[in-house]
């Protein structure tokens, strides 16, 4: 009971103060843009299918004290055999200057679906991981994260 | 060359499915600041990782100057014989980053 009451307490702290840090940081464009930007990038990656939420499990910290570097775990559950397995990770980013983050292309030589790695993120936002299967269908998950301490991303 | 870690086995059972760490030590400046003049800094960022198992590729990683500087990435792949294990790195300036690794399979 104690450790869920004070974590909870820690979250609304950093949010207000993450929405202090950020405003300045982004310039007025780029807070105008960024859902665009992460659109477009999910468009392009669907190009026209659907996307079904499910199957996909990624992994961050609830709260980074650092957006330079924020550690990534994306699995995917799939048997990852010659005829079943994931094709393509993408991770898409709601909020940085740059949607697309990383994509990993996979196959059935990986054994399994799980990777990992250190993204940047210009502010609290959501993250999404989007897998591309080898049947081509699209499958999502996502998670949030709050930011304390922005990615440099506007030249400060 | 730029100075890389890999952590991996030495030996694995065939079919085992391993797991890979890598980091290799890198700016991945964004190309989105100014130095201290106001001059914007050039992108310079590793954008592909690949990784070859006696010669197959088996994973390829395609990076954006939003992943953190000195990249990590870990994977899996499953024993299926002895072989090497290739690691490149490629960046923007041309800059190419290859390191080997035996895999033994019993």
């Amino acid at each position: 009971m104690n450790g869920t009451r004070t974590s909870f307490d820690r979250r609304v702290v950093a949010s207000g103060v993450a929405a202090l840090a950020i405003a300045p940081a982004l310039g007025s464009a780029a807070v105008a843009d960024e859902n665009a930007l992460a659109k477009a990038a999910l468009a392009k990656i669907a190009a026209g299918r659907p996307m079904q939420k499910g199957r996909v499990t990624i992994t961050l910290p609830e709260l980074a004290e650092n957006g330079n570097s924020v550690g990534l775990t994306i699995a995917v559950d799939s048997p990852m055999t010659a005829g079943d397995y994931v094709k393509t990770l993408h991770v898409v980013s709601e909020k940085n200057p740059i949607a697309e983050v990383v994509k990993f292309h996979l196959s059935p030589r990986a054994g399994r679906a799980r990777v990992s790695t250190n993204i940047r993120l210009a502010s609290t936002q959501t993250v999404t991981a989007i897998a591309e299967m080898s049947d081509g269908t699209l499958w999502f998950g996502t998670a949030s994260v709050i930011v304390t301490l922005a990615a440099c991303v506007d030249g400060g | 060359m730029s100075t890389t870690r890999i952590v991996m086995p030495e030996t694995a059972r065939k079919g085992e499915v391993i797991e890979i760490r890598t980091l290799i030590r890198h700016e991945m400046e964004t190309g989105h600041r100014r130095d201290h003049t106001g001059k914007p800094v050039p992108r310079d960022i590793v954008h592909t990782f690949t990784v070859t198992y006696a010669g197959d590729e088996v994973f390829r990683t395609e990076l954006f100057p939003g992943v953190a500087a000195n990249p990590y990435i870990a994977f899996t792949t499953v024993a299926v014989a002895t072989g090497d294990l290739e690691f490149t790195w490629l960046d923007d300036q041309g800059r190419r980053t290859v390191e080997t690794r035996r895999l033994s399979v019993t």
